[in-house]
């Protein structure tokens, strides 16, 4: 009897490893000097408040409450400052498990310091393919990465053709143009190299004329020649990769023009809500793909976006998601009565889990799988100062896109 | 095509003029390599930020009070930290690296790392010859022409500009001459900086206003003062036009190479350099010479 006693308890002991602690320790990890590293921190923030209020997280019988380790990684300016928040949140916060990331190429560095130490990290910015192949590739010592938002790179180009579609409808209906023409106006980055080959495949697929492609650093500040030339090649869509402030100046310089032709694609800056102000309210008409808006993408999503916008004045971008990641990580914890990261990672591997924003579900490459039902992503426009969501049409509480006069 | 190199050459060269020809303004009067300048432009270009946006004063009162705070700036900068190391030119060139640094971490600090925008200062946009420009366009060519015409005047038609193109030639005749080079020194400071401030109130309306701004500029302007000649101001307005040109028509005619124009500007300076080692206009200082 007392051996069985004694059993059970090491069993017990073995089996949660916490044991005397009280909390499960979560580093957020991102930019947070910047709008990315805010919402990592701000989603995060929000998932802990609403675990803890519930009575926190149930592991072998107890109560753990969350407690959230913020990190600035520097990671915008610093590719080794981000590895070296990694090292630190584990080593010296002795953090259970990891959140956030932004950048790709930083990413893909922190990545390499949670493996090896073997610790859980969840991801929520960076896209690129690379993060999900090695996964595939070494599982064994890449299988603590999850990718919880975006979808990768690849989805994102599959989601975004889509959409461009459908804005191309719109103007072959309301300009009666049977072959809408497409401007490619994509920083230089690796992350564009994909799509830009993908766009030069399939515009003529699609029955529309590409006039051109112009890459302008991610860093520009003026495209005052490349919407010249865009202009004078009679475009009716700017089809956008851009992720840096080339966004701003893009939107707001169409708008001083005047220009005929509609701007859509991926515009990282237009998705914030600073965007309307940092183009001095010029950007009228410019869309982009997005992850949040007040639309019934999950029956979650619209009161989850308004308890946000609530407590912080402000609509998340997709880098609160780390709100999804936590609550993956509560009831990951929950079913397998432990934090040891060997013993969620089966779990969450098999996990479907309704998000804000998407049905989380985890393919080979521990990427979300991509799907209409699953993670899609939004179509969202600016509409005279608003951001409103136009796509996919059969989403509740869609409103209609826009185009310039003529 | 033409028009839009035309009128986007003259822009990007405007700005570029009033920088480095502030620039090489300090290099030549105190051979300062003055790595903060275009910090200081991104500076004005905050300051102008605050006072428009947030303190809701009105443009000009908000640009003089930019400018005017950031030379300000400048002064005790060059008093507290320049002047006391003027002798040893590495630890001056490290010291404005720092500065720059320091003014950039603060912005990030007090801003953080948002994008900002400031409204144009005049709306609107008109067409000539098919290509459209808008009036803030018109605002930035107007005033770096007043200000090229007054940097002229000062160095031409003053006491102070005589006084200023002498230190530049002999420093050391200058000072034997019975000239207080170090005054003359902190009003060459003085006025360049206010040409970086100027630059940066003036295109703040039309670019976005952020904690690394400075740093674009800044490799651009260094090609340009080279490229004309340091310390030569003739050559720096010539260097900034021919850059400007040179980045427009890249643009036009290599669309998908927009992004190398800082590049194929950077490789017109290396050329320049391999022909004439002194630029353009270069002044080849004594201490070169012997």
């Amino acid at each position: 009897m007392l051996r069985t006693l004694i059993a059970s308890c090491a069993f017990a002991l073995a089996s949660t490893s916490a044991l005397g602690q009280t909390t499960v320790k979560i580093a957020v990890l991102g930019p947070m000097a910047f709008v990315q590293g805010e919402n990592h921190w701000m989603g995060a923030e929000m998932a802990r408040d609403d675990i803890n209020k519930a009575g926190g997280i149930t592991v072998g019988g107890r109560k753990l409450m969350v407690e959230l380790v913020r990190a600035d990684s520097n990671e915008m300016t610093s590719v080794p400052d981000a590895a070296s928040a990694v090292e630190r949140v584990i080593t010296r916060d002795k953090a259970d498990f990891l959140i956030g990331g932004f950048r790709s190429e930083a990413v893909l560095a922190m990545q390499e310091v949670a493996m090896d130490h073997k610790k859980l990290f969840l991801g929520v910015g960076a896209a690129h393919d690379e993060l999900g192949i090695r996964v595939e590739k070494d599982y064994n010592r890449y299988k603590y990465w999850f990718r919880v938002s975006p979808t990768k790179s690849t989805d994102l180009g599959r989601t975004v053709f889509g959409v461009l579609g459908a804005v191309a409808g719109d103007i072959r209906t309301q300009f009666k143009t049977e072959t809408p023409k497409v401007a490619v106006l994509a920083e230089k980055a690796i992350w564009t190299e994909g799509l830009i080959a993908a766009a030069q495949k399939n515009l003529p697929a699609m029955k529309m004329e590409m006039v051109g492609l112009w890459q302008p650093s991610a860093v520009a500040t003026d495209v005052t020649a490349e919407l010249s030339a865009i202009e004078r090649a009679g475009a009716d869509i700017v089809f956008t990769f851009l992720s840096g402030p080339v966004g701003i100046v893009t939107g707001r310089q169409m708008g001083e023009r005047n220009m005929k032709a509609v701007a859509f694609g991926i515009n990282v800056e237009a998705q914030k809500d600073e965007f309307w102000g940092a183009a001095a309210g010029k950007a009228n008409f410019v869309s982009t793909l997005d992850t949040y808006a007040e639309v019934e993408i999950t029956p979650k999503t619209v009161p989850w976006v308004r308890a946000f916008k609530e407590r912080f004045k402000k609509s998340p971008t997709y880098n609160a998601a780390t709100y999804d990641a936590v609550m993956i990580l509560k009831e990951a914890i929950e079913k397998a009565n432990s934090i040891k990261s060997d013993d969620l990672v089966p779990v969450i591997e098999k996990l479907s889990y309704l998000g804000n924003a998407a049905v989380v579900e985890f393919d080979k490459r521990h990427d979300p799988v991509w799907g209409p039902g699953k993670s899609l992503g939004i179509g969202v426009q600016w509409q005279d100062g608003k951001k409103v969501a136009f796509w996919p049409p059969q989403v509740k509480g869609m409103q209609p896109f826009r185009l310039p006069a003529r | 095509m033409f028009q839009d190199i035309l009128v986007t050459g003259l822009v990007n060269g405007s700005v570029y003029a009033l920088l480095a020809i502030g620039f090489s303004l300090i290099f030549g009067v105190a051979r300062i390599v003055n790595i903060a300048h275009t910090a200081f432009y991104m500076l004005a270009a905050y300051g102008f930020y605050a006072l428009l946006v947030k303190l809701g004063l009105n443009f000009a009162v908000a640009g003089l009070l930019a400018v005017a705070g950031v030379t300000a700036l400048s002064l005790a900068c060059y008093k507290l930290v320049i002047e006391p190391l003027r002798e040893h030119e590495a630890a001056v060139l490290i010291a404005t690296i720092a500065l720059a640094i320091i003014f950039q971490e603060l912005m990030l600090f007090a801003f953080g790392g948002h994008y900002l925008g400031i409204p144009s200062t005049l709306d609107g946009v008109v067409r000539i010859a098919g290509v459209s420009i808008p009036y803030q366009r018109f605002v930035i060519l107007a005033v770096a022409a007043v200000m090229l015409a007054a940097t002229w005047a000062l160095l031409y038609a003053t006491r102070l500009g005589l006084a200023i193109r002498a230190t530049a030639n002999d420093l050391e005749v200058a000072s034997l001459m019975g000239m207080n080079v170090h005054r003359i020194a902190l009003a060459t400071v003085a006025f360049s900086v206010a040409l970086a401030a100027i630059a940066g109130v003036v295109v703040a309306p039309v670019y976005v206003v952020d904690p690394f701004m400075w740093l674009g500029p800044l490799v651009t302007m260094l090609a340009i003062v080279v490229l004309g000649g340091l310390g030569s101001v003739k050559g720096s307005l010539a260097g900034a036009f021919i850059i400007g040109f040179v980045e427009a028509i890249t643009v036009f005619a290599l669309p998908a190479g927009a992004f190398l124009k800082g590049a194929v500007a950077l490789s017109i300076m290396v050329l320049v350099l391999l022909v004439r080692p002194e630029g353009l206009y270069g002044v080849v200082f004594e201490e070169e010479e012997r």
